[in-house]
């Protein structure tokens, strides 16, 4: 694999949690303009991963390293992966009561904004910019007014979190079980909005449990993560091929 | 050698406040004595008996209780110590003479009233400008004219504690409010007061304000204190506040005094039947910040609102005391303090909810919250329920926490740096304390104080 060209770069990454290994050495490459997809049964180091990409305190690194569009990603605080062009969707939103969402929205896109050396937007931009998002999302303004993911349902988190990646345009996303939480439309109408942000420039992690998401948001590979490795890669049928048997096979090869 | 033992222990009494026999004063008492009888003279309305008659009860009272200690149950949180063992000077300012004003005062909109050192500067003050049926008179001037009317307005709280006796015995000057404005004229007034300390002089004021709210009438009054400069200096303020039936008023307060400087507040409000106090305190200023608020709930069917937010850093300590006292039925308090500490500061809440046995249908609800944003700082909390009748709702509630690391970590990564994602977590903290100052212009000026506040504790956590 070209790592030097793509755009992440995990080589060798293992990685703690409460002193736990949860990560065990994960070789991955995501080219910019491709979307990876990772799979694998619960537990088995998904999130883990998403977190240690965006620098989540009490995740510690035991090894190996993230090279990001040619910077030392593990060196850098959360703040600045972000200002980078890291962007990760939780897979548990979390809730900011006392936080309205539009100025949550609004300090995020600014302090990115700044941080690149561009323009920040005052409030009257930036109320056109995240209602055309909204309107693309399917979400009623109501939901800039309240505070962040608070009394939120679970597929309303999900698309929050969604806004937010629109918002931000990140150049490197990850979805942590964006789709799980989703009614049928809503699920359609956050794939097209991912779809959106799809490009030759961007880079995306799609971690999934459903083939369902991948009929959507097709990926140009599929990685099986179990037990704090990736096991498995290949292209999209793999999904499918998975979907039909299940982890079985593969974790008692493991 | 029983003499000689008894004589130790009446050595150690001199250096104890909290024992006194009468011969033995200590050096605080007696130097704040020693003030009353030079200053008495030139205080205010001397030569109207009534006048030195309450100034010398004062001065009685105070020479009693002298200074508390923390073996005073209400101080036992807060130790005065540092307060008393500085020898405070007179305020040197002539009556009319020059001042700068210190920055960051706000503009709240309203006429201003504007007190430095605790005197009254009608020259600096804009009352051309004050609304319709409020009228605002000096204290001092009123004293001097003897007026009788005040004799009733200005009530015998000596015994209430050491620091009312103090202010009632050395107050050179206060506002005194009466307003009759109807509720739909959106009467509103701010109270400014600055002080000058400077130098190697620390000074002390009384400051003693009277505010009557007429039956239906309202009244909303802005308070803040301000100062710059290293200079300790001892801001004493005692207000007494009377509304009438219906009577509303809304009174927020900024405590923005320097760093070095005591500050005492203590505050009465009488409500009667139907009548609403609706107050906020914030607290960013002052080593030693006491804040004292006694309300009495007289008539059926008042209502009591007391919110407010303490701000600690460095060494600050900062203390909230409040008293409820329900003496009617079908009333109802509310209280609801945030504190957020940082550095070593100190914060206390001691929060009384008294209901008399007649105050029935009380409603009475307290939460005091606290957020700690370092190892070292620490509050004490205390509330205490008194209840006497047996038809009442009485809740109270606290917690103390630190910030969520998983909220944190939120913003970080949607690209907020810390230092700023931690203030958007301590401002959505203090938020539905905030919320019940529905002024924009006043929450925007509390606002404003609470980011200075951040910028200096922020900076000592990274230094
Ligand atoms: N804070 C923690 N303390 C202890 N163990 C943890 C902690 N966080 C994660 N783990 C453990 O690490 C392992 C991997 O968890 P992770 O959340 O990455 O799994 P996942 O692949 O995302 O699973 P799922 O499909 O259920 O979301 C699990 O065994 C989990 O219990
Ligand atoms: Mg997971």
């Amino acid at each position: 694999m070209a790592t030097s060209e793509a755009m992440l770069a995990i080589e060798g990454l293992a990685a703690t949690v409460d002193e736990k290994p949860v990560l065990k050495g994960i070789d991955l490459s995501v080219p910019a303009g491709e979307v990876h997809a990772i799979m694998g049964p619960n537990g088995s180091g998904k999130s883990t991963l998403g977190y240690v990409l965006s620098g989540r305190e009490g995740y510690d690194v035991t090894g190996g390293s993230v090279s990001f569009r040619g910077q030392d990603l593990l060196a850098m605080e959360p703040e600045d992966r972000a200002a980078a062009g890291l962007f990760l969707a939780f897979q548990y939103p979390v809730e900011l009561p006392g936080v309205g969402n539009a100025n949550f929205l609004r300090q995020a896109l600014n302090a990115v904004r700044r941080k690149r050396g561009e323009a920040e937007l005052d409030a009257m931009q930036f109320l056109k910019l995240v209602r055309a998002k909204m309107k693309v999302l399917g979400m009623s303004e109501e939901m800039l007014k309240r505070f962040v993911n608070v009394g939120f349902s679970g597929g309303e988190k999900k698309r929050n979190e969604i806004l937010q990646m629109a918002v931000l345009e990140p150049a490197f996303c990850v979805l942590d079980e964006t789709d799980s939480g989703l009614d049928i439309d809503a699920l359609k109408i956050v794939a097209d909005g991912v779809n959106a942000l799809r490009g030759p420039e961007r880079g995306m992690l799609v971690i999934t449990h459903y083939q369902r998401l991948l009929a959507y948001i097709v990926p140009d590979r599929v990685h099986v993560l179990l037990g704090g490795r990736i096991v498995r890669s290949g292209g999209p049928e793999l999904a499918l091929e998975l979907e039909e048997k299940g982890y079985g096979e593969l974790q008692q090869a493991a | 050698m029983a003499s000689s033992s008894r004589r130790r222990e009446m050595t150690t009494a001199v250096i104890d406040a909290a024992v006194q026999p009468a011969a033995l004063v200590h050096p605080a008492v007696a130097a704040a004595l020693a003030r009353h009888e030079a200053l008495a003279k030139r205080l205010p309305g001397h030569r109207h008996g009534w006048i030195r008659e309450m100034r010398e009860d004062a001065a009685a009272a105070f020479a009693r209780a002298g200074f508390p200690t923390r073996r005073n149950e209400e101080w036992h949180y807060t130790d005065p110590r540092a307060l008393v063992d500085t020898r405070f000077g007179e305020p040197i300012v002539a009556a009319d003479g020059a001042v700068t004003l210190p920055g960051g005062m706000p503009d709240a909109g309203a006429p201003k009233l504007m007190f430095v050192d605790g005197r009254f500067r009608p020259d600096l003050s804009e009352l051309a400008a004050l609304p319709d049926g409020v009228r605002v008179e000096s204290l001092a001037a009123l004293l001097e004219a003897g007026d009788e009317a005040l004799s009733l307005r200005l009530g015998s709280l000596a015994d209430r504690s050491s620091f009312v006796a103090l202010n009632a015995m050395l107050a050179e000057d206060g506002v005194v409010i009466t307003c009759t404005a109807a509720p739909d004229a959106g009467a509103r007034v701010h109270l400014v007061s600055i002080a000058t300390a400077s130098g190697d002089r620390p000074l002390a004021f009384h400051q003693r304000h009277v505010v009557s709210v007429a039956e239906g009438a309202s009244l909303a009054l802005f308070e803040s204190a301000h100062a710059a400069g290293a200079t300790p200096y001892f801001n004493n303020t005692v207000a007494e506040i009377t509304l009438g039936a219906r009577a509303r008023m809304t009174h927020v307060r900024l405590q923005a005094e320097a760093l070095g400087a005591f500050q005492v507040s203590t505050v009465f409000a009488h409500l009667a039947a139907g009548a609403e106090y609706d107050s906020f305190v914030l607290a960013a200023g002052a080593r030693l910040a006491r804040n004292e608020v006694h309300a009495r709930l007289e008539g059926t069917g008042a209502i009591v609102h007391l919110n407010g937010a303490q701000l600690g850093d460095g060494v600050r300590h900062v203390d909230t005391t409040t008293v409820i006292t329900h003496a009617a039925p079908a009333c109802a308090s509310r209280q609801t303090f945030k504190s957020v500490l940082s550095g070593r500061s100190r914060a206390v809440f001691q929060g009384k909810i008294h209901v008399h046995q007649v105050a029935q249908k009380t409603d009475g609800y307290q939460m005091n919250q606290a957020l700690l944003l370092s190892p070292e700082s620490e509050i004490d909390a205390k509330p205490q329920l008194e209840i006497y009748a047996d038809d009442v709702k009485c809740s109270h509630g606290a917690t103390v926490g630190e910030l969520d690391a998983n909220q944190l970590f939120y913003l970080r990564s949607r690209g907020i740096p810390a230092p700023e994602a931690r203030a958007m977590l301590i401002e959505a903290f203090l938020a539905d304390a905030l919320e019940a100052v529905r002024d924009e212009r006043l929450r925007a000026a509390l606002a404003d104080a609470t980011a200075l506040w951040w910028a200096r504790a922020h900076a000592e956590a990274g230094a």
